[in-house]
Formats: structure tokens, C-alpha cells, sequence
């Protein structure tokens, strides 16, 4: 599949950072993160949306970090999985999203994405902007915005 | 170029593209009122600013296009695609002109009268333009090409083109001179970059270079942590001298780039004295300006935003609040009328107080729009004190002016002010009195700046408590001295006499449902005292740990809706710690009322104006959910019986009291002491003489001061009614009734079979009357009450007699001094006894009491000084 893409010019629009949530690849545009980030320290941050697993400090600046897998409504990562940080920028915010795993970059064409299936589950399928075969693996893009769009604040 | 014409680019660019996403967005949603609101708003600022800006193309543009996003927000219009068109149409126009306005310096030439006239049409043209106005924007077009690039049509003369800008040392009345001036010796970057006067003190340097520069002292803190920590580990001597001069200079570095975030606030004010005269010449008003506490330090961040707000509100003032030099002249004020901005530092906020000398908010004609807008019911309104009616101005949409002017006046205005406020974690308030003036006090906290902070420990997780409002800090528990104690559920600490309401830090954030805080000898921590507004409570955390000079930034959207924090941080040893606000947790925890209210204002304002009178309430819950109320001042003490003491006699629960039966009384309807696990009974107790009498209640909630207005209740016995206290309905009980309840002949002398005395009562609130005409009517007493003095002399008039009068001092129209000297000067009652009911008893009130012809001065709820005195002035005539 990487072999089509010389065919065609590769945009940095069309890279993808790809990262593992429970098992499921996924992928995020390149364009969007700032950093990834090994494991860290997080400061529990009480009353906060399940979703949030607190915030971090990022070179001076307070990241606050959503784990996927609650996000995706999965079960939590066991305890010996340390989570990789995606850390992106929205509206001026850092955020980090928790990963189990943060795999390579790779270039995924418009053509060979397919809509989201009607039977992916209804949490994926608010998150997921189109699903890419990759390697016998199905890779669902990951809308950052909405993945990021939880709590009050919004 | 004009500073102020390039802040106005750059904003409404801004608004532009902000407009474009969100009409576009309306287009496909016709009915999101949010982004109705939101693009009216921005259509709003920007025809304002151009206004001011003497920018009168772009002006008529923009308010045509208002027009009629103005009647599709109000619901009078469809949205259409046509409509939308034609105001994206509108929008292509404005761009067209501030592009050129922006490489020319000038607003170009050119018709726009085919665009309103289309944009009118849609409107309809029913009265959102006035005829002249309308006349004038048609007139206008055609002079302007043969003459000047810009030739105004109103009363504005030279405003920004061809003359050389105007400058600020040549306006029309020194003051405003002395005001333009004001600012110029603090370090304003934006000022003087020309001019061959002496170096400049001071550099641009872009706010990008700051942050970043803020970015690596934080990283170099960190690492210089680190240093320190490895450094101690090992105890090697060679590396300790220089490593300590390494971290000092690092402190100081720190501190150095925070100042750098800074400014004064006079930076934000420098566009008011143009805009204050602008203002007055448009008008037809004489204005003074004056600026008071321009150096007061914020930070930028919070400065950028409180700009517009205040902005607005100079305008507001101007053209709202103060009259034409004939109306003033008329009222008997100074033609020129004076609009004040005093900003200072207080209690770890800023304030910034503007006020004005004008009319002041009228309340019938903020009743009647809340009515006819919908915003209350009648019964709501009549409820009401003044300040809650005059906080109505802050509701989106709720203007008073009475006309659609260029200026103001289409209800947008003081709520998005309210809004821009609020978002920055500040509270605005609003006092004024009609007739003479208005003023806006808007408390900004230093959310966004360097705070000293106390770092606390609860449940293992670290939290940062802000030290401005920490009034102590003591230990609980483990043998000290004090120890938290509870009534029913709620955790107090007795701390000098002082029952202090305590909040567990480890509950309100959910860390430890479970554990009873504290309550084991065992156990130790700490009660954070702290102060929010006028009321203090405790925190109880685990840990203390030092304090620390912290930044505050911001918590991230999705974790505004908390509440409990109001910001977040890092601490040096590069942890990520949550800044609890004591605000939040009040207002959360309901331990004191919301500190948003009158407490900003309270030391200056009040004093001059006068406020409604506060009573001390205590606060209970009984029987059911909804707090109750009761006046301190009734209350002789409070009590916690043991329920085994509680005994049973003849159907009522009694308690030995000093060797006297006690009867206790349940709020709840039946008493049953063994039905739950609690093990001891809070009671109220009311004394009267020898005898006492209790009242069973649930838990003590708190002690508030608060201006009471108790709304008529449904004839529920037992409760007058209820109140908003602390922002919570509450009903305020009729503690007559209850202890009616006690027995027949309670309250009653026991010996006194005195023929009837007649009494008057005069009083404005409500409340007290309800609460003193049944005491007196318990004592044997016949009761009139009236409302006041006006209604009292009409049965004077009427030959009504009476045996005594008992007025109140501060009522609206007559007040009580007034009263007395119209009841001695004449008439039937010139000899009777007069007692002056206040809330206050001061000797100078009592001496001016005494002078206007009161005969005694009691303080209200002093049910037992009003008695004895009434004994005393009827003393004669009983005695025989």
C-alpha cells in the first residue's frame, strides 16, 4: 500500500500519526500534534470528566490529558501498559491524548478511505472521521476536535 | 497611523472573519439563537467602534445591517438566504472599506446608499431607523465626493483624515488634558516611539518573545530543581556556593520576565479621553472625565480583556447616564457632568470602579421592561430589593434607553460586559441612585497573575489555596487544643467564641466519600480559615506544606465548568498542581452566601448610598429540604440536648432546662427521636423571662447578613413566607406562631390584666411588621400597623388615637426623624410616647432620635428593650 503513494505527491495533509488504543490502530494528522511524550507525571484533577486523566507539564506549559480508552468507552489499560502522550494544540489549549502505543508516521490517501461502517459503535463513530484499510488492518481516523470535545467547557 | 485606528483594524478583522464562519452557520441553522446573538454582537462592536472612530461610512453600513439582525435575534423576521445575502453583502462592503482604510489611513470614497436602502427593505424600515436618520444617511452620500474624503453628517466635526490627528493636549476642557496626560509617565510601549526627545525608556517587544521567554525560565527552574536536589544528595561542598548563587539569580530572573507580564491599567484607559470627548461632542453633553489609580498593575492578559467592557461602559455612561447640561441645570447640577474611573488594588483583587454624576437607573422603568419583557412576574418584582431590580440591567438583551441610537441602546451592552467580565473569574455590580448617579464596580480577581499560595495536602493530592483570602491556619484533632465538632452533619470549629462552619476539602472534591473528617481523637489536620467576602469559614485538609509565589494560568475549557478551581499552575518542583478558588467552594458548598453580590461595594458605596437594611439571619434546615430562616436577634441561644434527655409529657416532647420543663417543638410535625441514629438534638431556644422554649431543627446551616424581602407565602402556618438568602429560597418562619405553639399563655405577662392600650405601628418592611405586631399583640397590646408615615398621618387626620407610636427610622419618602417632628409640630397626637425601632442603635442616631422627638430608641428584635420601654412610657396612665 505505501508503494501507491509515490504515485501521487504526498502532502504533510495526508501523513498520519498512527497510535494503538486497546488493540484498536488508529490515526491522528500529523499537522495536528505537537509532541509525543513517554510516560508522565499526571496530577489527578478531582470532579473532572472521566474522561480526563488530569494534566501534565509540558515544558512550562499545563497539558491537560484525555485517556483514549476511556474516551472510547474501552476498559482501562492495565497497570504494567504505560501511556504515550499525543500532545495536540486546539483553540490555544494543549491537550494529551493517552495512548497505549504510538506507532510510525504513514501516508493515507483520500481514495482508499471508506466511510465509517453504520455498524461501528456509536462512540467510534463520533470520533471517527473514515476508516482506512492499512496492512490487513483497519485504521479509523480519529477527528481530534471531537475527541477533544467533552466536559462543560463546550 | 492612529494607535487607536490600528487596535480598530486588527479587531474588527477579527470580528470579520468571526462574522463569515457564524452567518454562514445561522444560514443552515435559522434558529440557533446563540449564534445569533453571537454575530448581532459582533456586528454591534464593530458599528460602535466605527462610530467613535469618526468612521461614518463603515457606521451606516454596519447599523443597517444590525437593523436586521437585530429583528431576526428578536424573532420578528425570518432568517432567509436572501436576507443573509444580503448582509454577508454588507460584511464584503465593511472589508472592502477597511481594507483601503487600511492602506490609505483614511475611510474611502464611495455610495453605499443603493446597499442600506436594500438592507432597509429587508429590515421593513418600521421604526428601527428614524425618519431623520434615515434622511441623513441619504443626504450624506452625495456631499462627501466633492468635498473632504470624509465629511461628516452629524454634529461630528474633524474626526480622523486629512487634519494631522489630534493631540491630546489640545481638547476642550483642561480636565480632560490633565486626564490624556495622566498615563503618559508610565511605561506605555505604544506612546512615543517618534519624537527626538530624550532615549526612550522603554522597548516594543512582542508578546510571542515573552511568553517564550517565560517558557525557558520555567524550564530553567526546573532543571535548576534538579541541580539542588543532586547537589544535596551527594553533600559535595565544591558545588554548593555557586549552585546557590545559580538559584538565586534564577528566582530573580523568574520574577524579573513575570513583571514583564504586567502593565498598568492606564495602558487600557488611554483611548478614553478621545472617546469621552468624541462622546460629548456627539452628544451635546458637557463631560469631565477623571482617572484615578491609573498605575494600578494588572496583567496583560486581563487587561486585554477588560478593555472592551470598560469601553463600553464609559460609553453607557455617557450616553445613558448622564443628561443634556439643560436637564442637569434643571436638577440642579453642574452642567458638566463627571464620569469617574478609579481602579486600586483590595484584598488581592483589582477593582475598577466607574461611575457617573447623571440620572441614575430609573427602577419603574427597569420593572416595567422586566415585565414586559418577561424577566419576572409581577409578585417576583414586588419582591425585590432596589439592587436586585437594578441588577436586571445585566440580562442579555434588557436596555432602558428608550430610543435605537448609533450609540447604544439595543440591549446588547451590559450583559456582554457582565459575560467578558465573568469569564475572566470577575464579578460586576451595580449601585445607584436616581437622580444622582450610577456606578459600576467591576472585582477582578488576580487569576491571571503572581499570587502567594498556601499548598495543602488532602487524600495524598496537592492543591494551592490562594493566600489573599487565608485569615489562619489551625490545628485539629491529635491532642491539640481544638477539635472539629458537628451539629447533625455539619463540621464546626469552635475557634475564640466563634463557631466557625468547616467544608471538608477531601468531600467537595470527591477524593474521600467514606471517611468522617476528623473525628477520631487520632486523627490531625489542619482548618484553613478563610475569607470570602464578609463570611469566613474553615477547610479541613490532611497536610500543610509551604506557600509559594505561583502563576496562574488558566484551566483548560473542558474543566471550566468545575468551579471549585481557578486555575491551575506549576509548582517548582515542575508538578502540575490545581488552585483551588474559596469562592467556588462556598458557593459550592452553600457555607456562606455568594461573595459575588454587594460585599465589593460594601466599604465605599454603601456608606454613601443608602443601602437596604441587613438583618443576621440563622439558617436551619427542619423537616424538609428547604432552608429556614429566622432572625438572629430572636434566638436565645442554641442548644445540643442529648435525645435521651428528651423526655415526654403529656403528648410533648420537654427537655430539663435549670430545673424548669422546656417544651420542645418539631418543625417536621411529629417527634420521634429513635427513628435514626442521631444521638443528639440541635434546638433553637427562645427565652422569655424565666421560661424558655425550643425549637427541634435538622442542622444549622450558617449565620448570613442579609437584606431581607420576604415574598408573601401560601398561608402556610407558621412561615410568613419566603426570601432569597444566600441564593437559595429559604422560608422565614413565623416564630410567633410557633410559639403560639408552645402554649397558650406564652409570651403573655403573667399578671397582666391591664385594660387594652392602643397602639401604632410604623413600618415599611413588611417582615418586621409581621414580626412586631404579634409580639405586641401577645403582650395585650391592639396593634395598628401602617406602611408609613404618610398613611399614619392620614389617621391622625382621620382623629384615630393612640396610646403610643412605634416607628421605624429608615423608610422611604418620611423618614422616621421626619415623622416624629410632623407628630409633635401639631395635631391630636403631639403628646404621645413615640419609641424609634432601628436597626441600629448608635448615640449619635439616638441623639438625633431624641432631638426630632422620640421619646425612646430601641434596636428591632429587641423584642424585651421594646417591651420595657412601652411599660415605661405608658408607665403613668397603667399605674393607676
Amino acid at each position: 500500500m505505501r508503494t501507491q503513494t509515490t504515485t501521487s505527491a504526498v502532502t504533510d495533509a495526508d501523513l498520519f500519526l498512527t497510535l494503538t488504543v486497546a488493540g484498536q490502530a488508529c490515526g491522528v494528522p500529523v499537522l495536528v500534534v505537537r509532541d509525543v511524550l513517554g510516560p508522565q507525571v499526571i496530577t489527578r484533577i478531582p470532579l473532572a470528566p472521566p474522561e480526563v486523566a488530569g494534566s501534565l507539564n509540558l515544558r512550562g506549559r499545563i497539558v491537560t490529558a484525555v485517556d483514549l480508552r476511556r474516551r472510547l468507552g474501552l476498559p482501562s489499560r492495565p497497570a504494567e501498559v504505560q501511556p504515550m502522550s499525543i500532545v495536540v494544540e486546539m483553540a490555544g489549549e494543549l491537550y494529551s491524548m493517552l495512548a497505549d502505543q504510538v506507532g510510525e508516521v504513514v501516508p493515507l490517501r483520500q481514495e482508499d478511505s471508506a466511510a465509517n461502517p453504520p455498524t461501528l459503535d456509536a462512540v467510534w463513530r463520533e470520533v471517527s472521521q473514515g476508516v482506512h484499510r492499512r496492512d490487513g488492518q483497519l485504521l479509523i481516523v480519529l477527528d481530534v476536535e471531537r475527541v477533544l470535545a467533552i466536559g462543560g467547557g463546550r | 497611523m492612529d494607535d487607536l485606528l490600528a487596535d480598530f483594524l486588527t479587531e474588527t478583522h477579527e470580528g470579520l472573519v468571526a462574522l463569515d464562519v457564524a452567518l454562514l452557520r445561522l444560514e443552515k441553522a435559522p434558529d440557533d439563537k446563540p449564534t445569533l446573538s453571537e454575530i448581532f454582537r459582533l456586528v454591534h462592536t464593530i458599528k460602535g467602534t466605527c462610530g467613535f472612530l469618526g468612521l461614518s461610512r463603515l457606521e451606516r453600513v454596519a447599523h443597517a445591517a444590525e437593523n436586521i439582525l437585530g429583528m431576526y435575534r428578536d424573532g420578528v423576521l425570518a432568517v432567509t438566504p436572501a436576507g443573509i445575502s444580503l448582509v454577508l453583502r454588507a460584511l464584503d462592503r465593511i472589508k472592502e472599506i477597511v481594507g483601503k482604510l487600511e492602506t490609505g489611513g483614511t475611510e474611502p470614497v464611495g455610495d453605499d446608499v443603493e446597499l442600506i436602502s436594500q438592507l432597509d427593505a429587508v429590515a421593513g424600515g418600521d421604526g428601527m431607523f428614524s425618519e431623520a436618520e434615515r434622511e441623513a444617511a441619504f443626504a450624506a452620500e452625495p456631499a462627501p465626493v466633492a468635498q473632504a474624503p470624509v465629511a461628516d453628517t452629524s454634529a461630528r466635526p474633524l474626526q480622523e483624515t486629512p487634519a494631522p490627528p489630534l493631540p491630546a493636549s489640545n481638547p476642550v476642557r483642561s480636565s480632560v488634558a490633565k486626564a490624556a496626560t495622566e498615563p503618559a509617565p508610565a511605561p506605555a510601549p505604544d506612546e512615543h516611539t517618534s519624537g527626538g526627545r530624550a532615549p526612550p525608556q522603554s522597548i516594543r517587544v512582542s508578546v510571542d518573545v515573552l511568553e517564550d521567554l517565560m517558557m525557558l525560565v520555567s524550564e530553567l527552574v526546573l532543571t535548576r530543581n534538579q541541580l539542588m536536589q543532586l547537589s544535596r544528595a551527594r553533600s559535595d561542598g565544591a558545588y554548593s556556593v555557586p549552585l546557590q548563587r545559580l538559584s538565586h539569580i534564577t528566582s530573580d530572573l523568574q520574577d524579573g520576565v513575570m513583571k514583564t507580564r504586567m502593565q498598568p491599567i492606564g495602558n487600557a484607559w488611554a483611548k478614553m479621553p478621545r472617546l469621552v470627548r468624541d462622546l460629548s461632542i456627539e452628544l451635546g453633553k458637557k463631560i469631565d472625565l477623571e482617572m484615578r489609580g491609573a498605575d494600578t498593575e494588572l496583567d496583560r492578559q486581563v487587561l486585554e480583556l477588560i478593555k472592551d467592557p470598560l469601553t463600553h461602559m464609559v460609553r453607557n455612561s455617557g450616553d445613558h447616564g448622564l443628561e443634556g447640561p439643560e436637564d442637569r441645570r434643571r436638577a440642579g447640577k453642574s452642567e458638566t457632568g463627571r464620569i469617574t474611573l478609579n481602579a486600586y488594588h483590595e484584598g488581592g483583587h483589582i477593582l475598577i470602579e466607574i461611575s457617573d454624576d447623571g440620572r441614575g437607573l430609573s427602577i419603574e422603568r427597569i420593572k416595567q421592561k422586566a415585565l414586559s419583557q418577561g424577566l419576572a412576574s409581577e409578585a417576583e418584582i414586588a419582591g425585590m430589593s432596589e439592587g436586585e431590580i437594578q441588577r436586571f440591567i445585566f440580562r442579555a438583551g434588557f436596555s432602558t434607553a428608550a430610543a435605537v441610537t448609533a450609540v447604544s441602546g439595543r440591549g446588547v451592552g451590559m450583559d456582554v460586559v457582565k459575560t467578558n467580565v465573568e469569564r475572566i473569574g470577575g464579578t460586576i455590580d451595580v449601585t445607584s441612585v436616581e437622580g444622582r448617579g450610577t456606578g459600576f464596580t467591576i472585582k477582578i480577581p488576580l487569576t491571571l497573575a503572581i499570587v502567594s499560595a498556601l499548598i495543602v495536602e488532602v487524600a495524598g493530592e496537592r492543591f494551592a489555596i490562594p493566600q489573599i483570602g487565608v485569615l489562619e491556619l489551625v490545628r485539629v484533632g491529635g491532642g491539640s487544643g481544638s477539635r472539629v465538632e458537628r451539629i447533625k452533619d455539619a463540621p464546626v470549629l469552635r475557634l475564640r467564641d466563634r463557631l466557625l462552619p468547616l467544608v471538608s476539602l477531601g468531600r467537595v472534591l470527591g477524593l474521600d466519600e467514606s471517611s468522617e473528617p476528623l473525628d477520631t481523637a487520632g486523627d490531625t489536620g489542619f482548618v484553613v480559615v478563610t475569607q470570602v467576602g464578609a463570611n469566613v469559614f474553615g477547610i479541613i485538609v490532611d497536610r500543610l506544606f509551604d506557600t509559594e509565589e505561583i502563576v496562574v494560568k488558566p484551566v483548560a475549557p473542558i474543566l471550566r465548568h468545575i468551579g471549585m478551581f481557578s486555575g491551575n499552575t506549576i509548582l517548582g518542583d515542575g508538578s502540575v498542581i490545581m488552585i483551588l478558588d474559596p469562592n467556588g467552594i462556598a458557593r459550592v458548598t452553600g457555607v456562606v452566601a455568594d461573595g459575588g453580590g454587594q460585599r465589593a461595594s460594601d466599604s465605599k458605596v454603601a456608606s454613601a448610598v443608602r443601602s437596604n437594611e441587613k438583618t443576621s439571619l440563622l439558617l436551619f434546615r427542619a423537616g424538609d429540604d428547604t432552608p429556614k430562616a429566622v432572625p438572629l436577634g430572636l434566638i436565645a441561644r442554641l442548644d445540643d440536648i442529648p435525645v435521651e434527655q428528651i423526655e415526654n409529657s403529656g403528648g410533648t416532647p420537654v427537655v430539663q432546662y435549670r430545673g424548669q420543663l422546656m417544651p420542645l417543638l418539631s418543625m417536621s410535625g411529629g417527634f420521634a427521636p429513635h427513628d435514626e441514629t442521631r444521638t443528639r438534638q440541635t434546638v433553637l431556644v427562645f427565652s422569655e423571662g424565666e421560661r424558655s422554649l425550643g425549637i427541634m431543627v435538622d442542622a444549622i446551616l450558617d449565620v448570613v447578613d442579609e437584606a431581607l424581602s420576604v415574598q408573601a407565602g401560601q398561608g402556610r402556618p407558621g412561615f410568613l413566607g419566603s426570601a432569597v438568602v444566600a441564593g437559595k429560597v429559604t422560608d422565614v418562619i413565623d416564630t410567633a406562631w410557633w410559639l403560639g405553639q408552645g402554649g397558650g399563655d406564652w409570651f403573655r405577662p403573667a399578671a397582666s390584666a391591664v385594660m387594652t392600650r392602643r397602639l401604632l405601628v410604623v413600618e415599611d418592611s413588611a417582615f418586621f411588621r409581621e414580626l412586631v405586631v404579634p409580639a405586641l399583640a401577645a403582650e395585650g397590646y391592639e396593634v395598628v400597623a401602617v406602611e408609613g408615615p404618610a398613611q399614619a398621618l392620614r389617621l391622625r387626620e382621620r382623629g384615630e388615637l393612640f396610646d403610643a407610636i412605634v416607628s421605624d427610622i429608615e423608610m422611604p419618602e418620611m423618614d422616621g426623624y421626619a415623622f416624629a417632628r410632623e407628630v409633635r409640630d401639631n395635631g391630636a397626637w403631639q403628646d404621645l410616647p413615640m419609641i424609634a425601632l432601628t436597626g441600629r442603635v448608635e448615640p449619635a442616631a439616638v441623639a438625633r432620635g431624641r432631638a426630632a422627638g422620640f421619646t425612646d430608641y430601641v434596636g428591632k428584635y429587641d423584642r424585651e428593650a421594646l417591651l420595657g420601654s412601652l411599660t415605661e412610657c405608658l408607665a403613668v396612665p397603667v399605674a393607676a
